[in-house]
């Protein structure tokens, strides 16, 4: 088995190296090149061990799950300390040092990569192999394709990141990696899917618990849109230019539709399917109402797929194609709210836990920022809000009101819910640095939510104020001026929010470098003959 | 090359489109409802509470 993982992984990193010897693409090969050659030495590394024995087959495999995490959290920082320095830089443009890689348009797509597809990326990957496994009560098929999927996947990021600082990209927001990156992750994303569908298909559990159905949204749907979207012509096969088939308003409505179901599909179902799983788990009770979440599953999946448009309001997009997709965004608020509702109300009879447990306190809040996101969504999705918002920094708030309050947060809680029972500990390392971080999180997201509401509201009505004469009020570098203090305040709540994820990675770390306790191992975890059958 | 015009796809979405959207709602809605899978459901939500205790063989 590890030798074929590294005959793949090494046949895999040689090709796309030879691939490499042109121009722009060569520093890309070597990246694969040396990927490849590190996994494999540890492959050859653990050659010699023993053979694995049938004991194996009556646990969960949870290695892939504890890499994903790690690989998770280190994402987070990076991602998140790449954010800051562009928030900084945007306060201060001299911090962009006159250099060529350091510039805003570099930067921004390191940042926006590193923090979804890195940590987000990461994150999904690691949780779905624990809920798959948990809530099928089975252990997934082989070994091979996880690592596969796991290792692959931040090969893609890496390439994708590297390529950024060398100015390589497609100029698609959120899409941004080039041909070759995008081909790659074909690969792994089809093996992701049929990894998941396979471990469904070995279910000892008769009924399919809901989140995995939020987490087979996530890859299937994922994978629909990074297909159509990267459909392009390379310049040659030795160059990493490529040009999309597509052109004019059908290329905006293409990328509109896949960046805002990137964000419903890879941003919201996914951490959906932790919410659904982590938060009744964490707070001891079962979801509030099992049948509410079915009914919000559909209604999200499929709502979300129509409201792409709304992001090019007032464009050259014909005007009913814009209004269906505001009718969408308008409708979508109902499932939204249905599963921020229900987990709210899952917490009833629980809010002493939430009062004492920041690891659960982490997930009431995201509950309670989706539901605020998804409501500030819904309402700039309205056209004549739009012409207020849309190019402000409005946008930028709503963003992170989404990706610091809800998904980072829940990541977070389901990440500190999670290591304990890896790494088989009693509790985490230190519950008062989860309760740092808990705070530093939050403060963190109310500041800088603050401060581009402010700042963009602002904008957008220095943008449209006319004087008696009928011209405009305000130039364009008066708003800028004006944002200065804004921009300062988002990236020091930038700036509390990192500090709090580098809190999470120590606690981490000194969680699963304390020694293991035998007498607290989970009793859970050794399979007892006594529960080795099917419920009825 | 198949010509896909503005109109067609315009009708397409404006008759099959609307109609196999409702439906499936409906059926979605009905499926979530439906009595008999209550006690299905109730397994389910509570089965996740207490899973760590390895595979089923």
């Amino acid at each position: 088995m590890a030798l074929v993982i590294c005959a793949l992984v090494a046949i895999t990193g040689l090709a796309m190296a030879v691939a490499g010897h042109q121009d722009p693409l060569a520093a890309q090969g070597y990246v694969v090149l040396l990927f490849a050659l590190a996994v494999g030495l540890v492959v050859i590394n653990g050659y010699f061990a023993p053979a694995p024995d049938e004991e194996r087959l009556r646990h969960y495999y949870d290695d892939p799950i504890k890499v994903g995490i790690i690989l998770s959290m280190i994402w987070a920082v990076f991602g998140m300390f790449i954010g800051d320095w562009v928030a900084w830089l945007l306060a201060y443009p001299e911090l962009t040092f006159d250099a060529a890689w350091a510039s805003f348009g570099r930067l921004r797509p390191v940042h926006t990569t590193g923090v979804i597809f890195g940590f987000g990326g990461n994150a999904l990957i690691a949780t779905s192999y624990h809920v798959m496994q948990r809530t099928c009560r089975a252990r997934m098929p082989g070994q091979l394709s996880a690592w596969f999927v796991l290792l692959g996947y931040n090969l893609f990021c890496l390439v994708a990141v590297s390529g950024y600082f060398i100015g390589i990209t497609q100029s698609k927001e959120y899409a941004e990696p080039e041909w070759y990156a995008d081909i790659w992750l074909v690969i792994v994303w089809v093996t992701y899917l049929v990894l998941y569908m396979r471990t469904l298909a070995r279910r000892q559990e008769p009924h399919i618990y809901v989140a995995n159905w939020y987490f087979l949204a996530f890859i299937l749907v994922v994978a629909m849109l990074h297909i159509v979207n990267n459909l392009a012509v390379p310049v040659s096969l030795g160059s990493a230019k490529s040009y999309s088939a597509f052109s004019g308003v059908q290329d905006a409505m293409t990328q509109w539709w896949y960046g805002h179901n990137a964000v419903a599909f890879f941003l919201t179902a996914g951490f959906l399917g932790m919410m659904y799983y982590y938060l009744p788990k964490r707070a001891g009770r079962p979801i509030f109402s099992y049948r509410l979440s079915i009914i919000s599953f559909w209604g999200i999946t499929f709502f979300y797929m129509w409201a792409g448009s709304h992001h090019l309001h007032y464009t050259a997009l014909p005007y009913w194609v814009q209004t269906l997709g505001m009718g969408f965004s308008i409708m979508l608020l109902v499932p939204s709210w249905a599963s921020a509702g229900n987990a709210l109300l899952t917490l009833n009879g629980a809010w002493h836990k939430v009062r004492d447990d920041a690891t659960l306190r982490f997930m009431m809040v995201a509950a309670v920022f989706y539901g605020l996101s998804t409501f500030e969504g819904s309402f700039l999705a309205i056209r004549p809000v739009n012409a207020l918002s849309h190019y402000t920094d409005w946008t930028i708030g709503h963003v992170h009101a989404g990706a610091l309050g809800w998904v980072a947060l829940i990541t977070f809680g389901s990440i500190y819910a999670l290591v304990p029972i890896l790494w088989k500990r009693e509790r985490m390392y230190s519950p008062v640095l989860v309760e740092v971080h808990f705070w530093l999180a939050l403060a963190g997201s109310l500041i800088y939510v603050f401060a581009m509401w402010n700042s963009g509201i602002i904008q957008g009505l220095m943008w449209r104020t006319y004087n008696d004469s009928g011209t405009l009020a305000y130039s364009f570098v008066d708003s800028v001026v004006a944002m200065h203090p804004y921009y300062i305040a988002r990236a020091f709540g930038g700036l509390l929010f990192l500090l709090g994820a580098i809190v999470g990675c120590y606690n981490i770390w000194k969680t699963i470098r304390q020694p293991s306790d035998e007498a607290v191992v989970l009793a859970g975890d050794h399979p007892a003959d006594a529960v080795a059958e099917p419920a009825e | 090359m198949i010509d896909l015009s503005h109109d067609l796809l315009v009708g397409i979405s404006k008759s099959f489109g609307l109609f196999y959207l409702i439906a499936l709602s409906i059926g979605a809605t009905v499926y979530a409802c439906w009595p008999s899978n209550g006690k299905k459901f109730d397994r389910a939500a509570k089965s996740v509470l207490k899973d760590e205790d390895g595979p089923w063989q």
